[in-house]
């Protein structure tokens, strides 16, 4: 059957209501979102918005629990890459999925049936077409490691387009881009857009989904929470679209959980950390911290928002000891400790709670009496002259067992055993024994489910008002504006502002963690 | 294990929402640890038997041959207990490296290295002092040019964290060049016709036991593979080389030197192996002739991985890869078979030892689900 209105075909690709559920995580919740023909649309979200699912099912990785994907107005079950590649819809991911050692035009081959014969002159002709359309060249016979990032990824989007092209997805596409390769890569999204490819272009980002999408969809803990049409985006000018964006990222609908009220100034404590200036060297693709300073009293909580990846991990190492800073001072209790390391500034009752609890915070295959002690190595009284005290040991273990409710058959299991509540469970107790005076938490209650959330929530608030001083480093705003007494924002490495944590506190902040208030 | 009976103990409404630990249970743990380091030996050699029949040989006589020559004669019950002296040391020197995550393969070359170097001192040095200050003086340079050859591999790993598999291999290849330059030009013995070092006077040699071929050098070494696995396993400094093996990552995180404790362990790694090297020219040959090598280090890591880095367990191993070495040669004459016919014995136990473990783990895997 024709359509029946001409002038609006349907979409390219539509999703109709799509869930995708996962044991405890609706990751994605009754999704609709369509892109048409030459339509470059972005897709904005935070860490665990649930962009990374909604790729998996428009690549075909996973098929939905609920809702249909259409395809030009058809229902299409994507049941695998390939299927999903053959409808023309292609992705590029964040990271490469190319052989580096292989030569480009071999890279194309790889797709293609392994009885048949190597059709080198077919893919020569299939990289000049899509190349043209592209308005790009590549060095097919060039080795692929040699080549530029920018030209791998155009690379990436060759091989996305090759079996079709519909709609082509670009997951965090500008991650590793220079300046110069983002420049060139919206000529070639430019180009997409006029031979009529529909693009997906997934960001966290704010600055690069104005600069890129014609219009805007807002992924916000796996709902669409709102978006612009191509329409809606031409009518707005940059500041109000900006605004209108930001409302739906990090809402100003009032609703101020009961604990944040109850939440005071925490000048009354005495200074305990005074960061000053403090800067820390950068290793390959990571945000250089530079000239954090900030103080903080007995019993007060610092939260530290900000996307993800912006330096938070690094300061937090720098605080802990286990980074070593490049310039600037860190005092506890007026003494300065930046030269001291990690088991130094644990004696002196500075604690970093880790968020990699599973990459550095434990060693998965050791007991978890061991574990609890990670710190503490060849410390009396659980070593003596350098030989342990098995008994010290397992009653220190039993001990924060059972004053954090760390459910584990016994101190002799392997704490890669317990469940990710009860490590972090084992985790908390071990920073927060021995009476500590500052804690750093980093993302403390990341990946928990919600019961072990409300119990480490508790843990940090508890601690806070037997007066220890506390940064809480968190990408989850809520969680951050439930805590803290003020809330600093970390931008590309820099603190950019602290803000007292009062009614206006989430629109100033979403303002700061996107770059438009640091000037204000 | 003897906690589980506690999680049951505490019912709480609120907790039960947290997931409780998996754990498999404890029990017949130790049975099962032996039969996966038994049963390897016991597929191999029937697997060796099948062979040794399709030869036309007898396997039953063949295996028989090995025994009561290796094990049940006395002198070659004694020069077994003698082969495992150096195989023990060696085998220490791994556990080190191996519990702390390093990846010493230049054992043979530190090995060898102070082997010349203990061989070239000891003659010169027995003439000059009283014997056991001249064995003493002369193991602690064995074991410092052991130490000395690692340095190199260990730096570039501290420092760089250049991998150490390569930087050792090579390190080896050039100890094992060096040692027979040696030999042949600085340490050379111009009295004999074949290129070796002077050679020690019997009675200046480490002392033989009760009366026996043994001498003092298995008791060394079975006192450095104890202290070793002594010191990995009940010690903070063993502990702190455990962490930095087990989770790099997490040895940064507690504030570990880690690239001292790097050099540490290489420096105890390659020393034993080093000490070794020392032990069997001052306990056994007295000299050293350039066309020596006996490479044991590549032999002993197999069995130090077939006892899963336990210092008794290495000891039983050990031991029988001595019987089957000198038994076998016996075994492997009277049989008319190439000596190699042992190394495809040992072979064949590498690759069951793999193929149990990879069954273990499928078997552990399938239980937990």
């Amino acid at each position: 059957m024709m359509s029946q209105q001409p002038e609006a075909p349907p979409p390219l690709v539509a999703l109709e209501g799509v869930t995708k559920r996962f044991p405890g995580v609706v990751a994605n919740d009754r999704i609709s979102l369509s892109i048409r023909a030459g339509e470059v649309q972005a897709l904005l979200g935070e860490n665990g918005a649930g962009k990374s699912t909604l790729i998996s099912l428009l690549a075909g990785m996973q098929q939905p629990d609920e809702g249909r994907i259409l395809v030009e107005g058809r229902p299409v079950r994507l049941g695998s890459p390939r299927e999903a590649l053959r409808l023309g819809i292609g992705t590029v991911y964040q990271h490469s999925t190319l052989v580096p050692s292989l030569t480009v035009l071999e890279n194309l081959i790889l797709g293609a049936p392994w009885w048949r014969r190597l059709d080198r002159a077919g893919t020569r002709a299939r990289l000049a077409e899509i190349t043209a359309k592209l308005g790009v060249s590549l060095p097919e016979n060039a080795v692929l490691g040699r080549l530029s990032l920018g030209e791998q990824q155009l690379v990436e989007i060759v091989k996305a387009l090759w079996l079709g092209e519909r709609l082509l997805i670009l997951d965090e596409a500008t991650s590793m881009l220079t300046p110069k390769g983002v420049e060139d890569l919206r000529a070639v999204v430019g180009r997409l857009r006029e031979a009529g490819i529909a693009v997906l272009f997934i960001t966290h980002k704010l600055s690069e989904a104005l600069a890129f999408g014609d219009s805007i969809s807002v992924l916000k803990a796996g709902r669409l929470v709102g978006g612009l049409s191509v329409a809606e985006l031409r009518a707005l000018g940059e500041q109000e679209a900006l605004d209108c964006i930001v409302d739906m990222m990090f809402g100003t609908r009032g609703e101020q959980p009961a604990a944040e009220a109850a939440r005071r100034l925490g000048e009354a404590g005495p200074t305990i950390l005074e960061v000053e200036g403090l800067s820390v060297a950068a290793g390959p693709m990571e945000p250089q911290v530079r000239e954090v300073g900030f103080q903080l009293h007995a019993g007060e909580i610092l939260g530290i928002a900000g996307v993800d990846g912006n330096g938070q991990k690094q300061l937090a190492e720098a605080l802990a000891g286990q980074r070593a800073a490049t310039a600037g001072t860190i005092r506890l209790e007026g003494r300065p400790i930046q030269a001291a390391g990690v088991p130094a500034r644990q004696r002196a009752g500075l604690r970093y709670v880790t968020d990699d609890r599973l990459g550095e915070g434990t060693i998965g295959a050791f007991p978890v009496s061991l574990n609890l002690l990670l710190k503490r190595i060849g410390t009396p009284p659980f070593w003596r002259g350098g030989v342990e005290q098995p008994e010290e040991i397992d009653r220190h273990a039993r001990a924060l067992i059972e004053r954090h409710d760390v459910r584990t058959p016994g101190p002799a299991t392997p704490i890669g055993r317990l469940s990710g509540g009860n490590i972090q469970k084992a985790l908390l107790g071990r920073e927060l024994d021995d009476r500590p005076k500052v804690v750093v938490y980093n993302k403390p209650t990341y990946g928990l489910d919600l019961s072990n959330i409300r119990l480490a929530r508790a843990a940090i608030r508890e601690q806070a008002a037997q007066g220890v001083a506390t940064v809480l480093i968190s990408t989850d705003l809520d969680e951050i504006l439930e805590l803290s007494d003020r809330i600093g924002v970390m931008l590309r490495g820099r603190l950019v502002g602290v803000v007292a944590n009062d009614a206006e506190a989430r629109r100033r902040i979403g303002e700061l963690m996107i770059g438009s208030g640091a000037q204000a | 294990m003897s906690g589980e009976a506690q999680q049951g103990a505490q019912p709480d409404a609120a907790e039960r929402l947290t997931s409780p630990a998996r754990v498999p249970s404890g029990g017949g743990d130790l049975a099962r640890r032996l039969a996966q380091a038994l049963l390897p030996i016991v597929l191999a050699l029937v697997v060796g038997a099948l062979l040794l029949a399709l030869l036309g040989r007898d396997p039953l006589a063949f295996y028989g041959d090995i025994v009561r020559r290796g094990l049940l004669s006395p002198l070659g019950l004694q020069e077994s207990i003698t082969r495992s002296a150096p195989l023990l040391l060696l085998g220490a020197g791994l556990i080190v490296a191996f519990r702390s995550g390093l990846w010493n393969l230049g054992v043979d070359g530190q090995f060898l290295l102070a082997a010349v170097f203990a061989a070239a001192m000891a003659p010169p040095l027995a003439a000059a002092l009283p014997v056991w200050l001249a064995l003493l003086l002369t193991l602690a340079a064995a074991f410092a040019i052991g130490a000395l050859w690692s340095a190199l591999p260990a730096l570039l790993k501290a420092g760089y964290g250049i991998n150490e598999i390569v930087t050792t291999l090579m390190m080896s290849f050039l100890g094992v060049s060096l040692a027979n330059v040696l030999v042949k030009l600085p340490f050379n013995d111009p009295a004999t016709t074949v290129p070796q070092t002077a050679t020690l006077a019997a009675a200046d040699r480490l002392p033989r036991l009760f009366g026996t071929t043994v001498n003092l050098g298995i008791v060394i070494a079975l006192v450095a593979i104890l202290a070793v696995h002594w010191l990995m396993t009940r010690t903070a400094f063993g502990l702190k080389l455990r962490v930095v093996g087990a989770n790099p990552r997490a040895a940064v995180h507690a504030g570990l030197p880690v690239a001292r404790l790097t050099l540490a362990a290489f420096g105890l790694s390659a020393g034993l192996a080093g000490l070794a090297g020392g032990v069997e020219i001052l306990g056994v040959w007295g000299n050293m002739r350039a066309d020596w090598n006996p490479g044991y280090g590549l032999l002993v890591i197999p069995l130090v991985f077939l006892a899963r880095f336990h210092g008794v367990a290495v000891i039983g191993f050990v031991f029988f890869f001595a019987v089957l070495s000198i038994g076998g040669e016996t075994a492997a004459r009277r049989a008319d078979l190439p000596n190699y016919f042992n190394l495809f014995l040992v072979g064949l136990i590498l690759v069951f030892m793999a193929l149990t473990e990879w069954l273990g783990q499928r078997w552990q895997q399938r239980r937990e689900t």
